[in-house]
């Protein structure tokens, strides 16, 4: 690895609409291993909150702990960040959202972060349908304390030692649907293609946003006999189908055949166009995209795309009927009942 | 009897079972000894459970305005079989015990030296009432009626509190007042009365409240601008969360939009609340929770790294027994060590530690404020006798003219002002940085919060020099926090005598009567409430300039103790302990017993003259 980030940029950089050229958008240099899937994973985020014109200190990272969590400092150095506590990023984000409705929050986690030590919280935060987008950079290992599986590890997998998972893998992508997330999607941090128009998507969503993301790790389960090694990966996937972003305000151009072609219209205006490869699959129907999971399992095949959405979500502040107003905002005058409404209370406590 | 007539002063304990709806007719009793302007105090004693188990409520009438807990029952309701034995030993001698009479008392339950009360509770309840609920429920309310005439308490001041109970629902006022009379008139018809221990009118109250401390704490985050609360239910701290929402769905719903200026949480466990907690602070608002010891436990990784990340917290804790299977009912001041070191590292927190609603609802407020100001958790170290019982105290005031100390928060202007913001840089020389909040400044102020692999920029480094610095910093913010948090109470001008009690929290009503009786048989001490930790130069010297510092807390292993052995470097031999833990409020008697023996003096029942 490199230990001085080079300042040097191509003058002549594009920008985007706010002025700012795309690294702006990067944060501190990554110290993961080279080639670790995670660095594709912030660079993707960089490309992404770049082309969606996104102010950064309108976002929030926040994230648990583990090497996907110390990602967020390796991309939006311009946004507030949060490398809270090991699996609790969820109630961290949620207080975080509650105190300010208006910003993005960023969630990153990794598989032992989130189905391991962290399984109550994610639960309990799609349950809420916080307005968040939830990253799991998932490599089936623990990184930072060199190669345990995780228990995102498929049974049967060999890790770097030779050691072989007796015990059957979560599917985090299945339980969040199962749960009631409103957004759901899989990806492979190799395929920035895919992966950008996911996160503008999730960044879209007005409510829980999943990415579950096969992450490789190069130092620690890259193996044969893994099944989330680089090479697995790329012989296993099957997408559901490819997929543009289009922003608001903006014709549908991409040119698909008859038939293929699905739209998903978002809240603002903008939409999700879906070149469907699996007729039998409607990223709307909740038992279609879990079939299509099943099916896919059935076949060691890991399903990547979208694979399920719910347009109308209701998230937590509306759920709560918070103030439009966010609450990080409300001074005493709106906040404190004063000296005459507590004579009365004392009144009625005599 | 030869007894002489007492005015104001006895104890009456009432022996129910659970979830049987005594609990209000117990509340109508002493409301009405408040509202004919005499000193109540009543205490919950309560299982763990639903219903169908004992349940008792003492009520302590005192003219001097004793609030504390005291030995001895004067008079005893027992309507409760299952613990008749029990009720029955615990009656003073000369005492009275009251009893449902529809069926004949068993011998054994009689003690030669105790009067007995009885009155067919159950059968006049039937034959006044049909509906099964209602014979229930008036059967209390005839118990009271019989204390009224018993106890020479002003009927009026019951029906009044009827008419404001039942004020919208009067169809109700009037099986009650029947209920009631039964009572009176049995009485009447069958005993002398009043007693020689009687309630008789008077003004000591003034304009004193009667309020739950939890209710308090709630009322407090409202007024407090506490924005998000998350929580999750542990007796005894539940009624915290329950008032503050209920307050704010009264005091903070937008009257044009109708939208909460508030958000409130029932997180999926203790670690979730305190991290949604961490979450709103770290983004400007100012949110708190509320739990007991167990929850604290849960909470003590993620308190750790608001200690070291530096963001405010409120945390209300609502001490009990321990552990989770212990006695979660009962009272105790045991969780001071667990709170004031909370988590890994070297950590500490800043306590509060009120004594009465009135300062539940001050130090709540007052607790924001310090979080903010001081950018750590402040923790609220109240308990269940303060929290879920009713306390007479002062009313409740706030000034107007009171602000919001938010803090060293820079705005988008301060920004443009600087030259280079440092998150953790020690600008002011109190060890207390700026901060920034999320959504402030586009080019300016944005940090990466985490704990301590990180420089005076909120740069990631693991650079040993870096951490020792922070740590020092860190330690400079504690000193700089003893001139931020309450004062103790100091009970005289000058510390004058040899010896001085040291006391906190709820031992607070019984300490002082302690101090009083000690006087009274010419044993003079000085005295010092804590209002909280960290300890400042006040409490140092009161230690050092007495021989002997009796330290009244209650837990059994002296946690208040080892704290002022740890923080002020106090001399172990000086601090004489006075301990209870026996999950009941302490009394003067204990104190007062545990401090003659202390000072070699013989001991002597002080108490139920």
């Amino acid at each position: 690895m490199t230990y001085v980030k080079p300042k040097f940029r191509h003058p002549e950089l594009p920008k985007n609409k706010l002025g700012y050229t795309v690294d702006y958008y990067e944060g501190a240099l990554s110290t993961l291993c080279a080639g670790c899937g995670h660095d594709s994973i912030s660079a993707a985020v960089v490309q992404t909150c770049f082309e969606m014109n996104i102010e950064p200190h309108r976002l929030a990272k926040l994230s648990g702990i583990g090497c996907s969590s110390k990602t967020p400092a390796y991309f939006l150095s311009n946004s507030h960040g949060f490398n809270s506590v090991h699996g609790r990023m969820p109630s961290v984000a949620t207080g975080a959202n509650l105190a300010n409705k208006d910003l993005i929050y960023f969630g990153v986690s990794g598989d032992g972060d989130t189905a391991s030590i962290g399984m109550g919280q994610f639960v309990h935060v799609i349950r809420r349908n916080l307005n968040m987008i939830y990253i799991v950079m998932n490599n089936g290992c623990y990184g930072l304390t060199k190669g345990q599986d995780s228990a995102t590890a498929d049974e049967g997998s060999k890790n770097k030692t030779g050691h072989v998972n007796l015990f059957e893998g979560i599917d985090l992508s299945s339980l969040a649907i199962e749960l009631g997330a409103t957004f759901v999607a899989q990806s492979f941090s190799g395929d920035k293609a895919q992966l950008t128009p996911l996160i503008k998507a999730a960044i879209k969503h007005p409510g829980f946003a999943f990415i579950n993301v096969i992450s490789p790790c190069v130092t620690f389960n890259n193996n044969v006999g893994s099944t989330k090694s680089y090479d697995y990966v790329r012989h296993h996937i099957e997408a559901t189908s490819t997929m543009d972003f289009v922003p608001e305000m903006t014709e549908i151009t991409a040119s698909y055949d008859e038939g293929s072609l699905k739209t998903v219209k978002m809240h603002d205006g903008s939409s999700i166009a879906l070149h469907k490869l699996a007729q039998d699959w409607d990223p709307l129907d909740k038992i279609s995209a879990m079939n299509a999971i099943q099916h896919a399992k059935q076949k060691h095949e890991i399903l990547t795309g979208l694979l399920y959405m719910q347009p109308e979500s209701v998230e937590l502040h509306q759920l709560l009927n918070t103030s439009n107003k966010p609450l990080n905002t409300l001074t005493k005058k709106e906040l404190c009942p004063g000296s005459v409404a507590l004579a009365d209370i004392n009144a009625g406590l005599r | 009897m030869e007894n002489k007539v007492k005015i104001n002063d006895f104890v009456v304990r009432f022996a129910n079972v659970n979830g049987t709806g005594s609990a209000s007719a117990n509340y109508l009793f002493t409301k009405a000894i408040f509202k004919m302007g005499v000193f109540v105090t009543p205490k919950n004693i309560f299982p763990s459970n639903i219903q169908g188990l004992p349940t008792w409520y003492e009520v302590r009438v005192s003219e001097k305005g004793y609030l504390g807990r005291r030995e001895g029952i004067d008079l005893m309701v027992a309507v409760n079989p299952q613990s008749f034995a029990k009720d029955v030993a615990s009656v003073k001698p000369g005492g009275y015990f009251m009893y449902d009479s529809s069926k004949k008392l068993h011998e054994e339950f009689i003690r030669p030296d105790v009067n007995y009360i009885g009155i067919p509770l159950m059968q006049m309840s039937n034959d006044a009432f049909t509906d099964a609920r209602q014979r229930q429920l008036f059967k209390n309310i005839i118990y009271v009626g019989a204390l009224t005439a018993l106890l020479d308490i002003e009927f009026s001041a019951i029906e009044g509190l009827l008419a404001d109970q039942f004020k919208g629902k009067e169809k109700l006022i009037a099986p009650n007042i029947k209920a009631l009379q039964l009572g009176v008139e049995y009485v009447k018809k069958n005993f002398t009365y009043p007693l020689e221990f009687r309630v008789q009118r008077r003004d000591l109250l003034k304009d004193w409240i009667m309020m739950e401390g939890n209710a308090a704490c709630g009322l407090g985050a409202v007024y407090a601008g506490a924005t998000v609360a998350a929580w999750y239910p542990i007796t005894p701290s539940t009624s915290v969360v329950e008032n503050f929402s209920e307050y704010a769905a009264e005091m903070r719903v937008d009257k044009e939009t109708g939208k909460n200026n508030f958000a409130i949480v029932q997180a999926e466990d203790e670690l979730a609340a305190i991290g949604m907690v961490i979450g709103a602070n770290w983004n400007g608002a100012r949110s708190f929770t509320a739990t007991s010891g167990p929850g604290v436990s849960l909470m003590n990784e993620f308190l750790g790294l608001a200690y070291f990340a530096e963001i405010p917290a409120v945390l209300i804790d609502v001490q009990r027994t321990g552990p989770s299977t212990g006695m979660p009912t009962r009272t105790q001041q045991s969780d001071i060590m667990e709170a004031a070191y909370a988590s890994h590292g070297d950590t500490k927190h800043v306590l509060l530690f009120p004594s009465t609603p009135k300062e539940c609802f001050e130090m709540t407020a007052e607790a924001f404020d310090l979080a903010e100001q001081l950018q750590t958790p402040v923790i609220m170290m109240t308990d269940l006798d303060l929290g879920m019982n009713d306390h007479v105290c002062p009313p409740l005031v706030w000034d107007d003219k009171r602000e919001y100390k938010r803090g060293k928060v820079l705005d988008a202007e301060a920004l443009e002002s600087i030259k280079k913001f440092g998150r953790y840089l020690d600008v002011d020389g109190d060890g207390i940085p700026y901060r920034t909040i999320p959504g402030t400044h586009p080019t300016k102020g944005s940090y990466f919060t985490r704990g301590t692999s990180r420089d005076e920029y909120a740069v990631y480094t693991e650079d040993s020099d870096a951490y020792h610095r922070n740590m020092d910093r860190l330690i400079k913010k504690w000193h700089t926090a003893k001139e931020y948090v309450p004062a103790p109470h100091v009970y005289q001008d000058k510390n004058k005598h040899v010896n001085g009690i040291l006391f906190f929290g709820t031992s607070t009503y019984s300490s002082e009567e302690a101090m009083d009786i000690l006087k009274e048989e010419g044993i003079l001490v000085d005295a010092m409430r804590l209002k909280s930790f960290p300890f400042n130069k006040t409490v140092e010297d009161f230690i050092n300039q007495h021989e002997k510092v009796f330290v009244i807390e209650q837990n059994r292993d002296a946690q208040l103790k080892s704290l002022l052995m740890i923080e002020l470097q106090a001399d172990p031999k000086k601090l004489v302990s006075v301990l209870n833990y026996d999950g009941m409020p302490i009394t003067a008697d204990n104190i007062l017993n545990q401090i003659k023996k202390s000072l070699s003096l013989s001991t002597s029942t002080v108490k139920a003259n």
